[in-house]
């Protein structure tokens, strides 16, 4: 009974869905107050239901009721507990439903906490959001129901796809879903301001928090999908340009451009039509990223999730949102009015040039990473646009942006002042200098690219700190009046200082790494050692391991550094008996911020084993780094301040900027 | 009846969530106000930084009156004018109480299945009384996982695995046995039989070259037979197809269990109905022992093994026979029984001592050892 509850849960969930599209909508065309007022009832309601249906469905993985098919396909009664949890969106019924429980969710924290919102631009807004539950609801019950039950039951599940059982499943998709579903709201709000032709302060207000909120969870979650990539496929590669990863790199450059622009509009009330279509791309990109994976178009290792026969359901949903979505800004964006000027040379204008990059940076990976599909469809012909072409294209048009990206936050609104901004970054400038001219020295002309690319990095860690320690005086005044001044600061100037600085530490891992790896594979028997970055790696033997619905052999190495041992390392190849499928479990050991990574290959009988060795320099922080961008966007979003740009006066030579 | 109950009550709550605020009045002045609301807020906020010393006066009355002008903007623009429409209020009430359960209940009558109960792994296992049947299975894929190349193990768990529907991994055992102990006749069409079954019911053209061979090697295979036939008609040959459904009911047996679906699918082509990819009798008799209780198909196990003890008792003179049943016992774990066998073989195969030389021999390389008989 408990399950085809369940089922009847989000079946409810789905006619509410449609009553909170229609009648908020008809109420905020007609102005009725108490259809409007809906809205927010039959959101939260809809959240309520789509929760049932998800923990009953999360129940049934528990208790493995092989009734459901879902549980049958995607799950074994001798899983561990984590992964019989995290098994209920590791495959595409499950993950849609989970999309759907965040989308509700955010839905109803709007219905809740937007008291102070004005009742159209909230009916409107939820009448939206609930227009996109109905579409996925109805995707779901039509074509990826998980509550489809069998009669009778089989006896054992078919357990889970073995990349998929590692902690990563439990936290890379729902982090990934809440910074796509996050773009939804920005979508909604985006929309509701079309069909009621103005954008109001509470607009702004509202739509900045959530991409940032949505921002951080997508930052999050892509670099959780990173690190998995990396340590989990065996080939140390933590980024492959492989279309699914691009599919949430997208959303991510027009989120970080839309965060930056709706800052301008929330305080000075300006871009207020570019701001609203980056939010229709964000979510329009966010759709592309959910759906691309499942559309059976593109092979990769989120395949798990393909079926082509829902192809068409998808590309409706698709045509519906972002064709939508994009006429009704056509037909209705002139309407809107336009808000103030600023100059050339201001924080505007930065935002301006961040925005152009990014959406630039964003079409470059879209291009490459539909072209092929495109061509095919037209031609027939395959071919593969790989690495090769976003580091040619990719690279370099961020290269100007992250040369720009200290000087943003030292400009006044309005109109600012390049010279006094680049004296306030001369510290950042000698920093980077003299790490070229020291790197040249040390490392030669051979790896110059390199040390370019670390200088840069250098730019960005000094830089995004200038604009703090300038602001409160450090140095220039008595350490407790720096002190006083930096508790003064609005959080919002410390979370750009620290984001930027997570930047720049990516930025960091991502050069070192590339220039300074290395991998070796080599062939090697117990009692064979290999030598790898000053280190000793010797392999002492086999060792059977076995666990949940696997079996399989690890390998001990032990790490010597200058004759003393100094860890272990215990790479594995295990086979899934279930699933009939051999993976290869690498092991990696962090020394300070740098990486040794040890995967095996194939294991032959005689003992002798291809053992693949990879060094990576500084690649913690590429992580790291997102972590830090994540704590930067968590920082700027507990400061809840209402934000007016006051322009300064013009005729004071230096301005300092306000928040 | 609870899960309409349940249902019935999970409506009423959607529908009093959607009626609950139509009902409600009074909303309107409030709504009209927080527009304007945000600026208000915006100015308080203004006037505690400057107490606070944060902005230099003059920043501060440049703000206000940045605030102010976009404060008045919206005033200008006016409030929301609301209206109160009789109509429209009726129209969301029906939605609410008939429109919202009416499409609920419909989907779900669509697509639910309200008959199904659910079947928690551990209260099936209660229900049975043991968690034998799964334990004989894991056992024997255990054997198998050690002894990939064991064609006897692979014979035995390759009809449980159908049982079971899991069908694919019923192909591959099937095929396993083929390899390692040689195809047969019978090998082969219940191999064929796995590949039908995974294409729910179609005579694919795998299947069809199993029946063949097994069809070369013993023109009478009976399933083979039965399973091209279901081919000839799916691939719209019908005279041949109502050509070998005939000579199929001709030889069968009064009381062969597939005998009522061979007249069906026979009245089914001379009738021209259309053709179904129907599955055959023995696919029915699957799906049958796919409807029994764990505790049935437990049974059903056993009475194979059982099956296969009583007709060597009848007619011991078959060394292959009680090699399968040494092998069976062994493989879900009933060594005594593997002993007793041995034993009732010497005593039967007393006088055979070719014969018994063979049995001897399957007994020790299943690592069967019993005391002389007595």
């Amino acid at each position: 009974m408990i399950v085809e509850l369940g089922h009847y849960s989000l079946v409810l969930a789905l006619a509410l869905a449609i009553v909170g599209f229609v009648l908020p909508l008809i109420g905020a065309l007609r102005h009725d107050a108490q259809l409007m007022a809906v809205a927010p009832s039959a959101t939260v309601a809809q959240f309520v239901f789509v929760a049932i249906s998800f923990a009953v469905l999360t129940h049934a993985y528990l208790v493995s009721d092989f009734s459901v098919a879902n549980v049958v396909e995607n799950s074994h009664s001798m899983k561990p507990l984590i992964f019989k949890i995290s098994g209920v969106w590791g495959n595409h019924e499950g993950s849609m439903l989970l999309w759907v429980l965040i989308l509700a969710l955010f839905g109803a924290l709007v219905a809740l906490f937007g008291r102070n919102l004005p009742l159209r631009l909230k009916a409107l807004v939820l009448s939206i959001q609930s227009l996109i539950g109905v579409a996925f609801l109805f995707f779901i019950l039509a074509t990826s129901n998980p509550f489809l039950r069998l009669s009778p039951a089989p006896i054992e599940g078919r357990d889970l796809n073995p990349i998929l059982q590692d902690i990563g499943l439990a936290i890379h998709p729902p982090l990934l879903y809440l910074g796509y579903v996050g773009c939804s709201i920005s979508f909604s709000f985006a929309i509701a301001a079309l069909i009621d032709g103005r954008i109001d302060a509470a607009w702004a207000r509202w739509v900045r928090p959530w991409t940032l909120a949505a921002w951080v969870f997508l930052t999050l979650g892509i670099a959780m999908g990173s690190y998995w990539a990396y340590y989990e496929l065996g080939w140390g590669g933590w980024w492959f340009w492989d279309p699914v990863e691009n599919a949430s790199f997208m959303p991510w450059l027009a989120a970080t451009a839309l965060l930056h622009s709706a800052i301008v509009m929330e305080k000075r009330d300006a871009l207020k039509i570019w701001t609203i279509l980056l939010a229709i791309l964000a979510f329009s990109l966010s759709l592309l990223g959910t759906f691309l994976v499942r559309s059976g178009v593109l092979t990769s290792v989120h395949a798990f999730a393909s079926d082509p026969t829902r192809g068409v359901f998808i590309l409706g949903i698709l045509c519906v949102f972002i064709g939508g979505g994009l006429a009704l800004f056509a037909a209705r964006a002139p309407s809107l009015a336009p808000g103030g000027v600023f100059a050339p040379i201001s924080r505007e204008g930065a935002l301006v040039f961040n925005n152009l990059i990014l959406t630039a940076a964003c079409a470059t990976v879209l291009t490459g990473t539909l072209y092929p599909l495109v061509l095919e469809a037209l031609t027939g012909g395959k071919i593969s646009v790989g690495a090769p072409f976003f580091d040619m294209t990719f690279g370099p048009l961020m290269v100007p942006l992250l040369i720009a990206v200290p000087f943003g936050p030292l400009l006044a609104w309005k109109r600012g002042d390049l010279l006094a901004a680049s004296q306030r970054l001369m510290a950042a400038f000698l920093v980077a200098l003299a790490v070229i001219v020291i790197g040249l020295f040390l490392a030669g002309t051979g790896s110059a690219l390199a040390i370019l690319g670390i200088a840069l990095a250098a730019w960005l860690l000094v830089g995004s700190l200038s604009d703090i320690a300038f602001r409160v005086k450090l140095g220039r005044a008595p350490l407790a009046e720096s002190v006083r001044r930096g508790v003064g600061l609005p959080r919002a100037a410390w979370g750009t200082m620290v984001a930027h600085f997570g930047l720049g530490l990516t930025v960091l891992g991502i050069v070192a790494s590339t220039a300074w790896n290395s991998e070796t594979i080599v062939t090697m028997k117990p009692g064979d050692s290999v030598e790898v970055a000053g280190r000793t790696l010797a392999m002492d033997g086999f060792l059977p391991v076995a666990g949940g619905t696997y079996t399989g052999t690890a390998v001990r190495f032990s790490i010597r550094e200058g004759g003393a041992a100094i860890g272990t390392l215990q790479p594995e190849k295990r086979f899934y008996t279930v699933q009939n499928m051999p993976t290869t479990e690498s092991a990696i050991r962090t020394f300070g911020f740098s990486q040794l990574y040890v995967s095996l290959g194939d294991v032959k009988p005689d003992g002798e084993t291809t053992v693949r060795v990879y060094w990576k320099s500084l690649i913690t922080l590429i992580w790291l780094g997102a972590l830090v961008m994540a704590a930067g966007g968590t920082l700027s979003l507990s400061d809840r301040r209402l934000r007016v740009g006051a322009p300064k006066p013009a005729r004071r030579a230096v301005p300092v900027a306000a928040e | 009846m609870l899960l309409w109950i349940a249902m019935a009550v999970l409506t009423a709550v959607a529908s009093l969530v959607v009626l609950a605020p139509l009902g409600r009045r009074g909303t309107s002045d409030a709504a009209a106000d927080s527009a304007g609301s945000i600026y208000r807020d915006q100015l308080a906020e203004l006037a505690r930084d400057r107490e606070a010393g944060l902005i230099a006066e003059s920043e501060a009355e440049a703000a206000r009156i940045e605030i102010a002008r976009r404060l008045l903007k919206v005033t200008d623009a006016g409030a929301d004018r609301l209206r109160d429409g009789a109509t429209l209020r009726r129209f969301a009430v029906l939605v609410a109480i008939i429109g919202l359960p009416l499409i609920a209940v419909g989907t779900y009558l669509a697509i639910g299945s309200p008959n199904l109960a659910d079947q928690p792994l551990a209260e099936r296992r209660q229900a049975s009384n043991d968690s034998e049947l799964d334990g004989l299975v894991a056992k024997v894929e255990a054997h198998l996982a050690a002894e990939p190349n064991d064609g006897k193990g692979w014979e035995v768990i390759g009809p449980v695995y159908m049982r079971m529907g899991r069908f694919d991994d019923a192909a591959r055992a099937f095929d396993n046995s083929r390899r390692l102990l040689g195809a047969t006749p019978d090998r082969d069409a219940l191999y064929g039989e796995a590949l039908v079954r995974i294409h729910g019911g179609l005579v694919t053209a795998d299947a069809e070259q199993a029946f063949a061979s097994a069809l070369k090697a013993d023109p009478s295979n009976v399933r083979a037979r039965f399973y091209i036939a279901i081919g000839l008609g799916q691939s719209g040959r019908k005279d041949e197809a109502v050509a070998a459904w005939k000579s199929l009911i001709d030889s069968a047996p009064a009381d062969a269990p597939w005998l009522d679906s061979a007249k069906a699918e026979l009245a089914g082509l001379e009738g021209g109905a259309p053709m179904a990819a129907a599955p055959g009798p023995t696919a029915n008799d699957v799906a049958a022992a796919a409807d029994q209780t764990p505790e049935q198909r437990q049974q059903m196990i056993e009475g194979m093994v059982s099956g296969l003890a009583a007709r060597l008792d009848a007619s011991p003179d078959d060394p292959q026979g009680w090699a399968r049943l040494f092998r069976a016992y062994i493989v879900l774990g009933r060594q005594a029984d593997a002993e007793a066998a041995l034993v009732r073989a010497r005593g039967l195969l007393a006088g055979k001592s070719d014969v018994l030389a063979a049995v001897e021999k399957a007994a020790a390389d299943n690592g069967i050892s019993a005391k002389a008989a007595p």
